[in-house]
């Protein structure tokens, strides 16, 4: 395949950045974005020029690292996957692609195609754990949880915390990721001792980073490579809004 | 509570609040307006636009009614204008259509439409019956109970670009409705996969009653004078 990208650079944090246009030759269909990016820049290593900087971890979806809004759609045109298992045989030979960063006042542009997803473990360290004494392992079945909730709560804690809920949200909102993690422990009864507080706590902490509100739109749930449902965010208003009631 | 007010959730907590208000008034209005459409004598819209004039349950309500539709208006502004900011730099290009409703990313702006339509709406109707008055009202009353009926069917009647606007206005507030139903049942935190397909159907139902119903009447007086 023959390709043209236009790809985000951005030098830093700082810098006003710019869309660079990229012609590529024989890409393979069968290769991964990441791997047609990898291609990208060694072309530009070979000229003396300065790599695309994208990131990229386990590159089997299951680690949340790589990103990319890929013509106009966070994880580019597949369903359901993360960046990295997304195909180049979903585009067409010839196709020009534009390749940006996640764009959220929350999520700050570090250099060309890497945001900061901080925000996201400061969310985290606001209220998404559960206290525990130490000492032995607890005996794994001597808290009973019915099927369902514990399904629920493992769909919840699919959430990989990529950022694409937010980088899809018109409003920039952290909403479905937030849901995600107050829904996986407000399922389980190791997490209620703390929901009143864990709500209150995370949701103060995203609307303090600068995320929007949710309107409902569920682009989100669409965008999610882990599909999580935006009946998660219900739960999370639900929380909310009892913690509110209690004194 | 100002924490709670403060915060993104609560904050569209007063707007599902506000907006389930303002549905369950539509319905109300819908009702009393559908009069017009079951007597062409008038006597019944008259006499429901009079008892929703003066009974004092209604009466105490109208004010609680203002205050709905202020705070709605307000938290759209103050909400919308958060959001914006929640992204400084925008995508060069952005598919939306794949993964959302026009209507759903649209709010404000339908919503500014209905607003601008409820001003003209005002103005045509209720600030005449309440505070100026017209002749229109006084002619051929009955009992003393004003002739709304005769001032309402005048304005669809003599003026086409009225009945216009109010077919407009009741597809902008349908549109709206579309997306707001389920909506404010979400924010409340009373949905979930199995009631998100059961509150939105209702909202279908419900928004094709209600634009379609107030869409139909300026069409039915306007169509019905000319037969």
């Amino acid at each position: 395949m023959d390709l043209t990208l236009k790809v985000w650079r951005q030098e830093n944090r700082k810098a006003k950045g710019r869309f660079e246009t990229y012609s590529l030759k024989n890409i393979s269909p069968d290769s991964s974005f990441l791997e047609m990016l990898d291609v990208l820049n060694e072309q530009l290593v070979m000229q003396n020029a300065e790599p695309v900087a994208f990131d990229h971890d386990c590159r089997e979806g299951i680690c949340g690292m790589c990103s990319l809004f890929i013509n106009g759609r966070a994880h580019g045109p597949d369903e359901s996957v993360t960046t990295c298992q997304l195909h180049m045989r979903k585009f067409k030979d010839g196709d020009t692609i534009v390749i940006e960063p996640w764009r959220a006042g929350g999520f700050p542009v570090i250099k060309d195609l890497i945001v900061d997803r901080n925000a996201f473990d400061q969310i985290l360290q606001a209220g998404g754990f559960i206290s525990v004494n130490t000492g032995s392992a607890r005996d794994g079945n001597g808290i009973l949880i019915q099927k369902e909730k514990s399904d629920e709560a493992m769909d919840a804690a699919a959430c990989i915390g990529c950022g694409a809920c937010v980088a899809t949200c018109k409003n920039s909102s952290a909403m479905l990721f937030l849901a995600g993690k107050v829904s996986q422990l407000a399922l389980l009864p190791q997490g209620r001792p703390e929901a009143v507080r864990r709500a209150k706590a995370m949701v103060a902490k995203m609307d303090e980073l600068g995320f929007g509100a949710c309107t409902n739109t569920g682009a989100c749930e669409v965008e999610c490579p882990k599909n999580i449902s935006v009946a998660h965010i219900a739960r999370l208003n639900r929380e909310f809004l009892l913690a509110n009631l209690k004194p | 509570m100002a924490s709670f007010l403060n915060s993104s959730i609560g904050k569209k907590f007063l707007m599902s609040l506000s907006g389930l208000f303002l549905i369950s008034f539509l319905l109300v209005h819908l009702i009393v307006n559908s009069m017009i459409l079951f007597d062409k004598s008038g006597v019944l819209f008259n006499n429901a636009a009079h008892f929703m004039g003066t009974n004092p349950i209604i009466r105490v309500v109208e004010p609680i009614l203002a205050i709905g539709f202020i705070l709605h208006i307000l938290y759209a502004g103050i909400l919308t204008l958060k959001n914006q900011w929640a992204r400084p730099v925008g995508y060069d290009k952005q598919q939306s259509g794949n993964s959302s409703t026009w209507a759903s990313r649209n709010m404000f702006v339908l919503g500014s439409l209905v607003l601008i339509f409820l001003v003209i709406h005002i103005a045509n109707f209720f600030w005449k019956v309440k505070f100026s008055g017209s002749e229109l009202l006084e002619s051929g009353t009955v009992d003393g109970v004003e002739n709304t009926y005769n001032l309402v069917t005048t304005f669809f009647i003599n003026w086409w670009w009225i009945d216009i606007v109010y077919v407009i206005g009741a597809v902008v507030l349908g549109l709206h409705l579309t997306h707001a139903f389920w909506a404010a049942f979400q924010t409340l935190g009373l949905s979930d996969n199995r009631w998100r397909k059961r509150l939105e159907f209702l909202g279908w139902v419900y928004t094709i009653i209600v634009a379609g119903g107030f869409a139909i009447i300026p069409l039915w007086v306007k169509i019905s004078s000319l037969l």
